[in-house]
Parts: C-alpha cells; sequence; structure tokens
C-alpha cells in the first residue's frame, strides 16, 4: 500500500458523507481503506458514477498490497495468497493465510490416489467455532507421462473441489494436464530457466497462475519474474528452492527473507508470493516416517512464520498436520482484535426450564472450547456469554472486564430471566472466576454454583451437582 | 508399520547434534564401523521391531547420516528410485512471445534502524569464573533478528530442561521419560544432562509453595545443593510461584549456590523482586525478569531491576511469558517479537536475553488428549507423537521471534528443536540434496 493515512485516501472519495457505505463520513470510509477493513468497492457513488473513474482507478493502485494477490481454483474453496502490506504482523496484519496443498502422483494406483484426495479434502480441525482445513492438491507428473497426467489430474479434479497445482518441469506434460484442468484456474508448477518460454506461453494461453522457479539463485529468479510480467503475466509466484537440511536450509531461509523484505520495501519485480516446499524434508535420507514428518512439520513451521505463502506438503499424519494448520492460524489471526463471538444468550443442545445456566467470555477461543465441552457430552443447558471485549476467563477477571456487574448487564442485555425463564434460580460461573461468587449473589439475587477451573471437568461436576440442593 | 517406531529412537537420533556438527571426524569414523556388513537391503523397521542391537544402532547412525550429511558406506541412496527424465522441451510449444530472459539483480539491503546489539549474559561459573560449572552459557549479543541475513547470531540457542524436586503429575508421553527419576532431582538432573543433551538444568522447587508440602527454604536449599553436585552444566532455579514465599526460597538457594552464577527465576512485578535481585548481586547470579504478555510491564520491571535493584545488564534475562500453539502463541509470539524489534532499535529496557516456559505447550489439550472431544474432527493420532511437535512448534516459532533460551521437557522435542535452531544458526552440515528431481523422486 503506497499511502497510510485516511487524509490522503480521502483525496480520492466521493467527500459527500452520503452514508451509503454504511459509514457517517467519508472520512471515516477513508480510515477503514487504510486500516484494509474495507474496499473502494462498498462505496457505490465511486464504483457506478463515470466521473469518479480516474480516482477511483489511481485510489486502487494506491490501496494495492506490496505483495501481489493470486487466486488459484475457483469457486468457494479457490485459494488466495500473497497480499501481504508488512514484514512483521503486529505492523497490521498479514492477509491470506498460508495455504497448505498436499501431494499426490500420476504414478498412484486409482484408489489409493482418491482415497488420498478424500483425505486431503475432507480435513478438518476444529478451533474457535470454525474448521481449520487443508487448502488444495498438488499433482506431481513423476511418470513424466502427458497421458498418465492428465488422466490423474481428470481423476483429481473429478475427486475434489479444492484447487490443484499441476507439477511438472516438461511443458507437454503441463499441457495435457491444462487441458484436463482449464476450466479449474490450476496453478502451473514450474518455469525455469530450460523451460521458461514454453510454460510461459501456457500460462498466457490459459491464463492460468504461474510458477517461477530458480533453486538458490535469486537474480534467475528475478530475471524469469520480470520477464513474465512483461509479458504481460500477472499472477506469479516464486520457488525459491526449499532445501531440507544443513546450510541449504539456511540459505532456503535467507532467501525467503531477502524476497520478502525487498518486496515490502518496493521492488516491485520480485513482490509476489513465495512457495515452500516441506514435502522436501522426505528427500533428506531420514528414513523413518514419524522422524520425516516431524522434520516436515518443523519446516512448515519455519515458512509459515517467515513468509511462505502457500506450501506443498506430504504427510497427511495427524501429528503433522494438526500443528501446521494451528500454527497458520494463529501467524495469520488478526492481532488488532481478539477473535470474540456475540455476547448473548446461547442454547446448547435443547435446553429447558430446568436446565442449569452457564456463564463464561466472549473470546472465541474460551466460548468454543466450553461449548463444544458441553456439547459434546450431551449436556444441554443455557450459556451466557458476557462482553469481556474478547478476553479469557482468567486475563479478564485479572483485567477486570469480567464482574458481577457485567455479568448481570449481560443477562439483562440477553433478555433471559433467571426468574422466569428457568425454575432453579441458579448460576454456574467458571472455576477461575470463583471470587465473584458472593458479589454476583448480591447482584443477581440467584444461588451461584462455582464450577471448575476447567470446563472439559464439567460432566464430571454436573453429575455431581444438578440438579441443585434447594 | 509407522506406529511400531518408537519416540526414543527418534531422540536418540537428533541427540548429539553438537558434537556432530563439531567432532564430525570421529562420529563418522564410528558409523562406518558399525555400518559395516550392512547391504542395501537392509530394513531398518523390520530390524527395529526384531529388537537387533546392532542393527538398531545402525539404523540410527544411517538416519543421522542422512540427516545431518555424515558420508557413510550405507547403502540405500534416500531419494533412490526418482525418475531421471529430463524436462523434454516440445519444440512445437516454443513461443513467439517470449525472446530472452530480460537479466536482473537482486538487490538486498540491511534494516538500518538495528542499531542497538543485545545484552550478552552468561550463566554457570567455571573454575576460571570462581565456579564449579564444567561450561558456561551464553545467550543473547544479537544484533538484528534471530538467524537473519544482516548480522550473524554470536551465540546459538540453548535448552534447560525442567527437574521438579517432588513427584507431580505429568503428560503421560513426557513422564514416560522420568518415571524412574522423579524421586530424586539429582538423578532427574543427570539423565537430562547425559541422555538427553540438555545445556542446562532448571530445577523447580515447587514442594516449598505452602497449598504443596511448604517445604522450608533450607531444606530445599539442600535440593539445589544436590543438583549442582550431580551435573556440571549451569542451572536455573525456580520456585513455586508463590509471591510470599518465593523471595524466601530464592534467596537461600542462591547463598548455597554462591558463586555459580546461576539463573534465579524470577523476579516478577507482583513478589519482593527487590529480595531476589539483592540475592543475586550477593551471591553471584543473574535474574529471569519475568511479566505476563505486556511489553510495558516487561519495561517496568527490567527499570526497577536496573534503577532501584542495580542489577548490572549482563545478569538479566526477560521471560515475557509463553503461551501454546492455539493457547494464546499468537500472543506470545508478537509479544517477543515486538520486544526484541524494539530493542534492537535502541529501546534499552528491552535489550536483554529471552527465556521461555516452551514447557507451557503440554497445557494445550491438544498436546494430551487421548483422541479430540468432538466427533466432527479428523482423527487426531496417537498422543505420544502429538505432544511433542506440540512443545516443539512452540518453541520453534518463539526461536524465530527472538527467544533465546528455552526451558524444555520431551527430550524429542528437546532434540528437534536444537536441530533446527542450530540448522539456521548455521552450524549444522548436511549433503547437498539436488532438488530438480524432486516431482518424480520416491517422496
Ligand atoms: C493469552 C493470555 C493473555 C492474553 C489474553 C488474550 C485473550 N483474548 O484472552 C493477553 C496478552 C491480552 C493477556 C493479558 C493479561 N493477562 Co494474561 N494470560 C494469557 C494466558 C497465556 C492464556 C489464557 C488463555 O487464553 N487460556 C485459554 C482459555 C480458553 O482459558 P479460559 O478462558 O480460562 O477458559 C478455560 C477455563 O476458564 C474454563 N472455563 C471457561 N468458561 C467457563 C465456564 C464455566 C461455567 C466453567 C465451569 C468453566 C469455564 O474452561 C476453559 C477451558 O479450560 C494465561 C496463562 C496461561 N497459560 O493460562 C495468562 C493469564 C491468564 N494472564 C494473566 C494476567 C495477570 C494478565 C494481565 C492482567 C497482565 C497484565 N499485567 O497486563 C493482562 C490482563 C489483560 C486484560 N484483561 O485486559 C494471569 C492471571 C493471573 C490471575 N489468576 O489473576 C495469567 C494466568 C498468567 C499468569 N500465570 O500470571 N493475557
Ligand atoms: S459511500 Fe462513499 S461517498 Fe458515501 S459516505 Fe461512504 S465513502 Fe463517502
Amino acid at each position: 500500500m503506497k499511502i497510510n493515512s485516511p487524509l490522503e485516501a480521502y483525496k480520492y472519495l466521493p467527500q459527500t458523507n452520503c452514508g451509503e457505505c454504511g459509514e457517517p463520513t467519508c472520512m471515516a470510509f477513508a480510515s477503514k481503506l487504510i486500516d484494509r477493513s474495507g474496499k473502494t468497492t462498498d462505496c457505490p457513488p465511486l464504483i457506478k458514477e463515470k466521473k469518479f473513474a480516474k480516482k477511483l482507478a489511481e485510489l486502487d493502485k494506491l490501496l494495492a498490497p506490496e505483495i501481489r494477490e493470486v487466486a488459484i481454483g475457483v469457486g468457494d474453496r479457490v485459494a488466495k495468497i500473497g497480499g501481504d502490506d508488512v514484514l512483521y504482523r503486529h505492523k497490521l496484519t498479514f492477509f491470506n493465510k498460508t495455504k497448505m496443498f498436499f501431494d499426490v502422483t500420476d504414478t498412484m494406483e486409482e484408489a489409493a490416489l482418491v482415497e488420498r484426495v478424500k483425505k486431503i479434502t475432507d480435513y478438518k480441525k476444529f478451533y474457535v467455532g470454525r474448521n481449520l482445513l487443508l487448502d488444495g492438491v498438488a499433482i506431481r507428473a513423476a511418470s513424466n507421462d502427458p497421458a498418465k497426467f492428465a488422466a490423474a489430474v481428470k481423476k483429481v479434479i473429478e475427486s475434489t473441489e479444492l484447487p490443484v497445482i499441476l507439477c511438472s518441469f516438461n511443458p507437454a506434460v503441463l499441457k495435457a494436464g491444462l487441458e484436463v484442468a482449464k476450466d479449474k484456474n490450476p496453478l502451473l508448477y514450474a518455469a525455469n530457466k530450460d523451460n521458461w518460454k514454453e510454460v510461459g506461453e501456457l500460462a498466457l494461453e490459459y491464463k492460468v497462475p504461474v510458477v517461477v522457479s530458480a533453486f538458490n539463485d535469486l537474480d534467475a529468479l528475478k530475471s524469469l519474474a520480470k520477464t513474465f510480467a512483461e509479458a504481460g503475466i500477472k499472477d506469479i509466484v516464486l520457488d525459491p528452492g526449499t532445501y531440507p537440511t544443513g546450510k541449504g536450509l539456511k540459505d532456503t531461509f535467507t532467501n525467503f527473507l531477502k524476497i520478502r523484505r525487498a518486496g515490502i520495501m518496493g521492488d516491485t519485480e520480485i513482490a509476489y508470493p513465495i512457495m515452500a516446499m516441506p514435502l522436501t524434508a522426505w528427500m533428506s535420507g531420514i528414513s523413518d516416517p514419524i522422524s520425516a514428518s516431524y522434520w516436515e512439520t518443523v519446516l512448515a513451521s519455519v515458512f509459515t512464520i517467515r513468509y511462505g505463502d502457500i506450501m506443498l506438503l506430504h504427510s497427511m499424519d495427524p501429528y503433522a498436520t494438526m500443528p501446521e494448520v494451528h500454527l497458520a492460524e494463529t501467524i495469520y489471526t488478526d492481532p488488532r482484535s481478539p477473535v470474540a463471538v456475540d455476547s448473548k444468550m446461547y442454547k446448547v443442545g435443547t435446553p429447558d426450564e430446568n436446565s442449569p445456566v452457564l456463564f463464561t467470555t466472549n473470546f472465541a477461543l474460551t466460548y468454543y472450547t466450553v461449548e463444544s465441552d458441553l456439547a459434546s457430552n450431551g449436556i444441554n443447558c443455557w450459556l451466557l456469554a458476557v462482553n469481556t471485549d474478547g478476553i479469557g476467563v482468567e486475563a479478564s477477571v485479572a483485567g477486570g472486564q469480567l464482574t458481577a456487574d457485567k455479568v448481570k448487564d449481560a443477562f439483562e442485555k440477553s433478555g433471559f430471566d433467571l426468574k422466569k425463564d428457568v425454575t432453579h434460580n441458579t448460576v454456574i460461573t467458571p472455576g477461575l472466576a470463583a471470587r465473584l461468587q458472593g458479589d454476583l449473589e448480591d447482584k443477581l439475587g440467584t444461588k451461584v454454583l462455582v464450577g471448575p477451573m476447567d470446563s472439559g471437568r464439567l460432566p464430571g461436576f454436573m453429575e455431581k451437582n444438578w440438579p441443585p440442593k434447594q | 508399520m509407522a506406529k511400531k517406531v518408537k519416540l526414543s529412537e527418534m531422540t536418540d537420533m537428533f541427540k548429539d547434534v553438537e558434537i556432530l556438527s563439531l567432532e564430525g571426524v570421529t562420529i563418522e569414523g564410528d558409523i562406518e564401523l558399525d555400518l559395516s556388513g550392512l547391504g542395501g537391503g537392509f530394513d531398518p523397521m523390520l530390524a527395529a521391531i526384531l529388537g537387533q542391537e546392532n542393527a538398531v544402532l545402525a539404523q540410527h547412525f544411517a538416519r543421522l547420516a542422512g540427516i545431518f550429511g555424515v558420508p557413510v558406506g550405507f547403502g540405500g541412496a534416500p531419494a533412490a528410485g526418482a525418475s531421471a527424465a529430463a524436462p523434454a522441451v516440445s519444440p512445437a510449444l516454443a513461443a513467439p512471445k517470449f525472446k530472452d530472459l530480460i537479466p536482473s539483480k537482486f538487490d538486498f539491503s540491511n534494516i538500518e534502524e538495528w542499531t542497538t546489539q543485545i545484552q550478552e549474559v552468561p550463566i554457570g561459573n567455571t573454575s576460571a569464573d570462581g565456579g564449579s560449572r564444567g561450561k558456561r552459557v551464553v545467550v543473547g549479543g544479537e544484533k538484528a533478528l534471530p538467524f537473519f541475513p544482516d548480522a550473524p547470531m554470536p551465540n546459538r540457542n540453548q535448552v534447560t530442561i525442567d527437574v521438579f524436586d517432588m513427584r507431580i503429575g505429568l503428560a503421560k508421553a513426557v513422564k514416560e521419560n522420568y518415571d524412574e527419576v522423579m524421586d530424586s532431582p539429582g538423578e532427574w538432573a543427570k539423565k537430562n544432562v547425559e541422555k538427553f543433551n540438555a545445556d542446562m538444568i532448571t530445577i523447580h522447587l515447587i514442594s516449598t509453595d505452602p497449598l504443596v508440602k511448604d517445604t522450608p527454604a533450607k531444606e530445599a536449599a539442600k535440593t539445589v545443593e544436590e543438583v549442582l553436585q550431580a551435573v556440571d552444566v549451569p542451572i536455573a532455579i525456580g520456585g513455586s510461584g508463590n509471591p510470599q514465599k518465593d523471595p524466601l526460597v530464592l534467596a537461600k538457594a542462591a547463598e548455597v549456590a554462591e558463586g555459580e552464577r546461576c539463573l534465579l527465576a524470577s523476579a516478577s512485578l507482583n513478589l519482593d523482586y527487590a529480595a531476589i535481585a539483592e540475592a543475586a548481586l550477593k551471591y553471584d547470579h543473574d535474574v529471569l525478569s519475568w511479566t505476563q504478555l505486556d511489553m510495558n510491564a516487561q519495561k517496568e520491571l527490567n527499570r526497577k531491576l536496573m534503577k532501584q535493584c542495580n542489577v548490572p545488564r549482563d545478569r538479566i534475562i526477560m521471560d515475557p511469558t509463553t503461551a501454546a500453539l492455539g493457547y494464546g502463541l499468537d500472543y506470545a509470539y508478537t509479544n517477543m517479537e515486538r520486544i526484541r524489534l524494539a530493542a534492537l532499535m535502541g529501546d534499552e529496557e528491552l535489550t536483554f536475553p529471552m527465556s521461555s516456559g516452551t514447557t507451557n505447550a503440554w497445557g494445550a489439550r491438544e498436546s494430551w488428549m487421548v483422541s479430540s472431544p468432538l466427533k466432527e474432527d479428523s482423527d487426531w493420532g496417537p498422543r505420544e507423537y502429538r505432544g511433542p511437535i506440540w512443545e516443539i512448534v512452540t518453541g520453534l516459532s518463539l526461536a524465530i521471534a527472538g527467544n533465546d533460551l528455552f526451558m524444555m521437557m520431551h527430550p524429542t522435542s528437546v532434540a528437534v528443536l536444537k536441530h533446527i535452531t542450530q540448522t539456521l544458526f548455521g552450524t549444522i552440515e548436511a549433503e547437498p540434496i539436488d532438488l530438480a528431481n524432486w516431482i518424480g523422486s520416491g517422496v
């Protein structure tokens, strides 16, 4: 982004304060553009009225992220990568979480291929109200045979909606794959110093994003990117090579840093998303699969943090994928605001007037942890999420966002009446909020039971304490 | 098949990281010895299951050889079977659009704002320094973010492995490694150093907590002496976390460990930090300055230690708090990265090495629960493999953010964390790997 104050963006807006964007003033809207929570398309006059066309074009240029955003695939599961403006997440936030593509080869048995693709597609890990997923399939032309490759690509795209990467250095093989997958906007891997003309031509002909590859040679990588850009190819991804061990790995780490720093600092010729290949861990001679999975996860972690935008991975073992998807979520959550749920009364299962009433905070991690502990144990109940500005129980008790007044306020706002909506007039607090008990009894005029410290122990607690003795 | 490999084997594989990188030659000879007589058809899995002592050893070395690139006479090349077909360029496709590659040079410049060096802090006194430690550990000294090309890192990351002064509840995967030594802090410390390659030991005097055993400070100090005698690596001494008792306990421990330059853990804003600082100065120790995910609190405490308590700069290490992957690592990561960036840019209240209680990773459900509490989740797999990698990823992330010293528990986590941080540090050699054929390789 070439500008950094709302004032600069304001100059390009209609300045009528019409309010159609949902903001009271154009200036307010301008600050949303600068923190990237709003897009120019959200201002109807700017988009619709001809007289603003020039300003719109200029503004879009100024607002474009430093690192080019590239989309792979089509439909709901399209994988967007790149689009970053900063080197450190606290300076703004990172955009477009690192995308995890898992490999298959065209030499796999058909049944095994389909099974693996299904496994990639169906993977999910619940986390703060959503599922962490895997992002795509990288199809390796291990056979180097166009017909075989085309058949494998066909099988894969029939089996999944996920985006695909077509992997071969042989243009004839890539073309065969493209013929089958041309409507799916696949990523072409890869153009290198030997095949770049042919692969570049394919990218132009089929209008697909393409990887340029030069192992541990940034001059060559930049040459390729520049040559492609000048030929009109916009969607470029960089592969500087991922060496899995020793000095090679250190060089790779350095290359990723250098590329991203140059890009963010304004070198547009190399300001593209970067591809990492943790799967090269499997080429490093580690013979037992668990150690290889571990090492692959280690590489994935390093490059999730330091600027890998898309990754090719191999191990589908849960102890590899789970930390990988969690770390991408960690590094890419917006540090400007804690993830929170709406502060209101939630029903867990099918509660009635005899069901217990509990409260927790609106920090998404806390809320969903508690909710899933209750739901998965079949406890029907009422669960109030108190607005603690998205802070968890212990920190909000310590920081003053969780008080008896706040809980009372939340009950009132939710419209839930402890005296009428339930028969027991009892509230269960988190164990870590035990010190609110007395105050709560006074303020709410109800009985207050102190629950366990960890919501995972709620089932046992309920067995002992519910229904409450009158 | 995959499930049968024991974690302990993997731990061995990564165990002697530094030894290998420094003394590669001797080891190389050993490996050749052990591997003689093994043909290319050797099946390490099978051998391991059969429990053949020699074969298992050879297998470890073979793996080591692979990952460290130590040349050994082992037959089975890892990526053998890779299809060697060169990219056949079809002339029909040759493009008129492109003529020649446009030459371009990649430019890279250092960050000018990084003007301040992080303080170097030594832990442990050898006989030359008036103590009895066999070696000294030095942390800090960076002039750039970790592993960045702007300026080389002067000191590698260090790992201190936890010892507790009483038997405690631990995740199953961790406990397995320590069960037989948990009643003897000395034996426990020894095992950490001898078997698990700990750079340092942390003795946590948790039994001193009035709500636990209320062990008197004097008695707890005996445990510290026991550990100092059992091992000769530098040690960190931790209290129970009780703000009233910790200053007393740490002061007594500091006294019996006089002259050893231990790391006293911790001074914090909610206890009598001045008492801890005083003990450190009087008996020649370092202070761990611990705050809870709050950069401003960290500045405040460091300032107080320096200005109020006169602790010299080369005796302060910070612990800005570690939250586990999935449980606040986003805060912990960014807190450390911000602290380190501010320090490099000249904030003298933050120019100290950092320490992480990486063991916190074991608090995450994903690391210890038998299986997912949600039936919709994909299979979580065996927990004995989940826990160590959770600790590794938590620690590794913080290593990249700027953390120097790691307090850890699982031996595999220690081994792998050391291996990756030392690779990025630049002291690990490995045989170069040809990536050109990755598409067709047998991965
Ligand atoms: C991440 C974190 C933060 C983040 C908070 C992020 C957020 N959005 O919440 C940040 C950096 C902002 C933070 C700040 C502070 N923190 Co803080 N923080 C932590 C940390 C590392 C993890 C907390 C967490 O997220 N846990 C996971 C969630 C899911 O847990 P939870 O909300 O408690 O929910 C569990 C239980 O409470 C229970 N539960 C929840 N709801 C319910 C409901 C019922 C009915 C029942 C029965 C059970 C139940 O089950 C849940 C699952 O186990 C802990 C240390 C640790 N490792 O625990 C310190 C900790 C909580 N923080 C602490 C402190 C002191 C603070 C600060 C005051 C520090 C400061 N000087 O600024 C500030 C306060 C900020 C504020 N309130 O404005 C202390 C609290 C000490 C105390 N007991 O008083 C802790 C324990 C660290 C410590 N050891 O000293 N912190
Ligand atoms: S819609 Fe456009 S013109 Fe109207 S207030 Fe918003 S920014 Fe201003």
